[in-house]
C-alpha cells in the first residue's frame, strides 16, 4: 500500500515528527483531563525527547516510550509491536513502555485499511514494514548524531542495547545523551533493515508488556475509567430492533435511593445514577411500553427462509476458473447447504463508554478497535466539530470485532447530552447480547462433481449480509464483500474448474458486523465439512484426499503432513473416538488441524485432543502465537 | 456510613446494605481491579476472597459481610498463595485480554490457599465458575500445578 511506501521519502525530521507514516497532518496535542486511575497513559508529550515520527519517543533518561497504533485485546500486539521497532531501533527492550495512539487516521492508520483500524489478524502484516522503517529511520538518526559528535564516519558506528558504539576507538554514547543531538538530524531517505538472520528480539518468546499489571488489578479497561465527579449510567433499548420507546413510568424507579436522573431518548432509557447498582436497580423498576414497529412480528423463521430464497439467486462472480457448467455436468454430482446462524461477541468486558460533553467540547474514554471513528462519530453525536473532541483508548477486554463499532459510543454521547459532568454508561450482560451487532446469518451451498476420485468442478456460493458495505463502504467493489468470500475464493485444491459466487443478503432488522475469524469462520466450516463428504463418496481417506489435490501448495501439503503425522492420523482408536482433519487458508497463514473428538453414549461430544499445525510464515513472539492457537 | 475490612485497610463509605459488593468496591472506593462481567454469578470476573474463601461480589449484599475480610485482586499479592498464583500465571504468561484474569486469580488463589497440591478434579472443580473468552484454560491449569510445585513446569 502506499501508506507504506510512501513513508520517509523527502520528508524533512520536522514533518516526521509531527507526522505518522501516511503524512502531512498536524498532530493537535492535547492536555485533557486524565481519569485518576490512568496513570500510564500520559498525553503523547514530544518536549525534550527525540521523537522522529509518530511511534517513538527517547526521554534523556533513554526510556523509549512507543506509540501503538494497534490495539491491545489480548492477542498480544502491544508486545510483538514493540518487538519490531525496537529492533530495527536497537533499544533496550527493557526501557521500553507503550502508549495507547490517540485517534488519527493520518498517524496511525492501518496501511491495510486505510483507516485506524485493528482487525482482519494484520497487526503484524500490515505494520511489519513501516514500523520497521520507523525504528531503522530513528536508530540511522542516532548513528548520525553520535558520529558528528566523535567526528567519524557513521557507518564506523553500530547500534547495540540503546547505545551507539565507535568499535575502533571504544567510544559510546546511550540513546538519553544523543536526544538532542538526534532531533536536529533529517531522516535518511533510504534506511536499511536488518537481515533477519541478525534479529536479536524478532523470534524470541519475550514476555508481555501488558501482562504484569493484569496479574494485579492496576490495568485499566476502557470499563473502568474514573473521573472526578463522575456518575454512572446504564440503559434499555427496545428489545425488538427498530423499535421506539412510547410511554415510560419512572416513579417506582426514582424513588430508590443514588438514582440521579432518567433520561428516556427516542429509542431507549437510561438511568444515571451515583453507582452502576442505582442505575442496574432503577432501571429494572421501570415499566417501559415499547412501540415495538415493523418487526415486532419478524421471526428467525421469516429470516431463514428469505435468506435460502436469496441464496437460490444467481451471485456476483467472485472467482471463476475452467467451464464450470461442462465440469458440473462431467462425473458423479455431489450438493450440500450449510447454514450458519447469528452470533453475539460477548466479550467478557461488557459494551461500555464514558463521556464527558461540554458546551463546546467533548471527551471520551472507551476500549475500541477504531478508536479515530469513535471521535468522528462521538464528534457527530455531540454536534462538534471533530477536533473538539478527544478519544483516549484503553485495554479491551476482549475485542471480537465488537469493538469495530462505535454504536456505544455515539448511544453514550446522546446519553451525556442531558447529564451535567461526565458519565459513565455500562451496559449490562442482557443489553450487551441482545442489542450486539451480530455475525450474519450465512448460508453457502456448494455442487461438486468427482471423477476418479478427484474434484472435477465446484461450484461454491455465499450468501449473507455484506459487513463491508456499511463499514468501509469504498471497499465494497462490483457487489462483492471481499471478506464474505475470504477463505472460498482461495481454497488451495487444485481443482481444474472451480467457481465462487456471492450473494448480498441483509436480514431484516438485525444489525450484522465482523465476529472473529470473520468471512473464513463461515467458509472454511462449510468447505472442508464438503471436502470431507466428498472424501466419503470417494472412498477415499479425508487426509489422502486433501493430500492428492495440494500438489502446487507445498505449505499446505507440508502443515497437512505435519497435523497428520503428530495427530497419529491412521492409528487405531478406541469406540466412540474418532479424528477429523481440516486444511485452512486464513490470514495469509497455512493451518491444518486435526481434532480428536469422542461421542458418549449420551450423545455429548467430548474434546479430547487439536493438533494444529501452523505455518503464518516469521512469528514476532512465538508464545503469544502459541497461546492463541 | 458502612464500614468494611478490604486488603487489611477499613473502609468507610456510604451505600445500602443490598448493594452488591462489586460496585461498593468499583464505583465507590475506586478499586478497579474486581471485574464487572454478568452481574448474575455466572462468569465469575467479579470473584473476590471473604476470609480467603472466592465468592462472586455481583451477588454479595454488602450488608451482609459484616467483620469478614474482604480481600481483592489488589490485594491478594500480599498472601503466599496469591503471591504464589501470580507469579505462576507471569512465568507461563497465561494472560491474554485479561479481564477474566482477576477472577481467575483470585479463584486459584483460593483453591492453593486449601488444597496444597490440586489434582486436575480439584482444578476443575475450583475453576469451572470462570469464563475466559481468549481460551487460556490450558496455561491457567498449568500455572496452578506449577504455583503448587513451586517448580518451572
Amino acid at each position: 500500500m502506499t501508506f507504506a511506501q510512501k513513508s520517509f521519502e523527502g520528508m524533512s525530521r520536522r514533518t516526521l515528527l509531527t507526522s505518522g507514516l501516511a503524512g502531512g497532518l498536524l498532530l493537535a496535542f492535547h492536555v485533557p483531563v486524565r481519569a485518576f486511575n490512568e496513570p500510564v497513559q500520559p498525553p503523547d508529550d514530544t518536549a525534550g525527547k527525540f521523537a522522529p515520527n509518530a511511534f517513538i519517543r527517547i526521554d534523556h533518561s533513554g526510556k523509549t516510550t512507543l506509540i501503538m497504533p494497534q490495539v491491545e485485546m489480548g492477542q498480544g500486539t502491544y508486545t510483538s509491536i514493540s518487538m519490531i521497532l525496537a529492533e530495527e531501533l536497537d533499544t533496550d527492550f527493557a526501557q521500553v513502555v507503550v502508549e495507547h495512539a490517540p485517534a488519527s487516521d493520518k498517524l496511525y492508520g492501518n496501511p491495510v485499511f486505510g483507516i485506524q483500524v485493528t482487525g482482519n489478524s494484520n497487526s503484524v502484516r500490515a505494520f511489519w514494514k513501516p514500523l520497521r522503517n520507523a525504528g531503522a529511520s530513528a536508530r540511522a538518526m542516532l548513528v548520525q548524531a553520535a558520529a558528528q559528535q566523535w567526528q567519524v564516519e557513521p557507518a564506523s558506528c553500530t547500534t547495540s542495547n540503546g547505545q551507539v558504539l565507535h568499535t575502533v576507538s571504544g567510544r559510546r554514547l546511550s540513546y538519553g545523551e544523543l536526544v538532542d543531538a538526534a532531533n536536529t538530524r533529517t531522516p535518511p531517505r533510504d534506511v536499511a533493515l536488518k537481515d533477519p538472520k541478525d534479529f536479536v528480539l524478532i523470534g524470541k518468546p519475550l514476555k508481555r508488556l501488558d501482562t504484569p499489571d493484569k496479574t494485579n488489578g492496576k490495568a485499566v479497561y476502557g470499563i473502568d475509567a474514573m473521573l472526578p465527579g463522575m456518575k454512572f449510567a446504564t440503559l434499555m433499548a427496545c428489545p425488538v430492533f427498530g423499535g421506539k420507546v412510547a410511554r415510560v413510568d419512572d416513579s417506582a424507579a426514582r424513588k430508590l435511593p443514588g438514582v440521579q436522573q432518567i433520561v428516556v431518548l427516542d429509542d431507549l432509557v437510561a438511568v444515571v445514577g451515583d453507582h452502576m447498582w442505582a442505575a442496574k436497580k432503577a432501571l429494572d423498576a421501570l415499566v417501559i411500553e415499547w412501540d415495538e414497529g415493523s418487526y415486532a412480528q419478524l421471526s428467525s423463521n421469516d429470516i431463514w427462509r428469505d435468506l435460502r430464497a436469496a441464496s437460490e439467486k444467481d451471485g456476483v462472480v467472485a472467482k471463476s476458473r475452467g467451464d464450470i457448467a461442462k465440469a458440473l455436468a462431467t462425473g458423479e454430482r455431489f450438493e450440500a447447504s450449510y447454514e450458519l446462524p447469528f452470533l453475539a461477541h460477548a466479550s467478557m468486558e461488557p459494551v461500555n463508554a464514558t463521556v464527558h460533553l461540554k458546551p463546546d467540547s467533548c471527551e471520551i474514554w472507551t476500549g475500541s478497535q477504531v478508536i479515530a471513528r469513535v471521535q468522528s462519530e462521538g464528534a457527530k453525536a455531540a454536534g462538534l466539530p471533530v477536533e473538539k473532541v478527544i478519544a483516549n483508548n484503553h485495554l479491551l477486554g476482549g475485542g471480537f470485532g465488537r469493538k469495530l463499532e462505535a454504536d456505544m459510543v455515539v448511544k453514550a454521547v446522546r446519553i451525556a447530552k442531558h447529564v451535567d459532568g461526565p458519565v459513565k454508561v455500562v451496559w449490562t450482560r442482557e443489553e450487551d447480547i441482545q442489542h450486539d451487532v451480530y455475525r450474519p446469518v450465512y448460508r453457502d451451498t456448494i455442487a461438486a462433481t468427482l471423477s476418479g476420485g478427484k474434484i472435477v468442478g465446484w461450484k461454491y456460493k455465499i450468501a449473507g449480509s455484506a459487513i463491508l458495505a456499511r463499514w468501509l463502504p469504498p471497499a465494497f467493489q462490483k457487489g462483492i464483500d471481499i471478506d464474505a468470500v475470504d477463505s472460498a475464493i482461495d481454497v488451495p485444491y487444485d481443482i481444474p474448474n472451480f467457481h465462487v459466487e456471492y450473494v448480498r443478503a441483509e436480514p431484516p432488522a438485525v444489525p450484522t458486523g465482523f465476529w472473529r475469524g470473520v468471512g473464513p469462520n463461515n467458509n472454511v466450516f462449510a468447505v472442508e465439512c464438503f471436502m470431507d463428504e466428498l472424501a466419503r463418496k470417494a472412498g477415499k481417506d479425508p487426509v489422502d484426499f486433501r493430500r492428492s489435490m495440494l500438489g502446487n501448495q507445498p505449505r499446505f501439503l507440508a502443515a497437512l503432513n505435519l497435523a497428520a503425522e503428530k495427530s497419529n492420523w491412521g492409528e487405531p482408536l478406541p469406540a466412540r473416538v474418532g479424528r477429523g482433519v481440516c486444511v485452512q487458508p486464513s490470514f495469509a497463514s497455512f493451518i491444518a488441524t486435526v481434532v480428536e473428538a469422542e461421542v458418549d453414549e449420551q450423545g455429548e461430544v467430548h474434546l479430547r485432543r487439536i493438533t494444529s499445525a501452523v505455518d503464518t510464515g516469521i512469528v514476532v513472539n512465538p508464545d503469544t502465537a502459541v497461546a492463541q492457537l | 456510613m458502612a464500614k468494611l475490612t478490604i486488603n487489611g485497610e477499613q473502609k468507610s463509605f456510604d451505600a445500602p446494605p443490598d448493594m452488591p459488593l462489586l460496585w461498593v468496591l468499583r464505583d465507590i472506593l475506586g478499586l478497579t481491579g474486581t471485574k464487572f462481567g454478568c452481574g448474575i454469578a455466572q462468569c465469575g470476573a467479579c470473584t473476590v476472597h471473604i476470609d480467603g474463601k472466592s465468592v462472586r461480589s455481583c451477588m454479595l449484599a454488602v450488608g451482609a459481610i459484616r467483620d469478614r475480610a474482604v480481600t481483592t485482586i489488589e490485594g491478594i499479592g500480599a498472601t503466599p498463595a496469591g503471591a504464589k498464583v501470580q507469579k505462576a500465571w507471569l512465568d507461563l504468561e497465561v494472560i491474554q485480554c485479561g479481564y477474566c484474569q482477576s477472577g481467575q486469580i483470585m479463584a486459584a488463589a483460593a483453591l492453593l490457599a486449601a488444597v496444597a497440591n490440586p489434582d486436575d478434579a480439584d482444578i476443575d472443580a475450583a475453576m469451572a465458575g470462570n469464563i475466559c473468552r481468549c481460551g487460556t484454560y490450558v496455561r491457567i491449569r498449568a500455572a496452578i500445578k506449577q504455583a503448587a510445585s513451586g517448580r518451572q513446569s
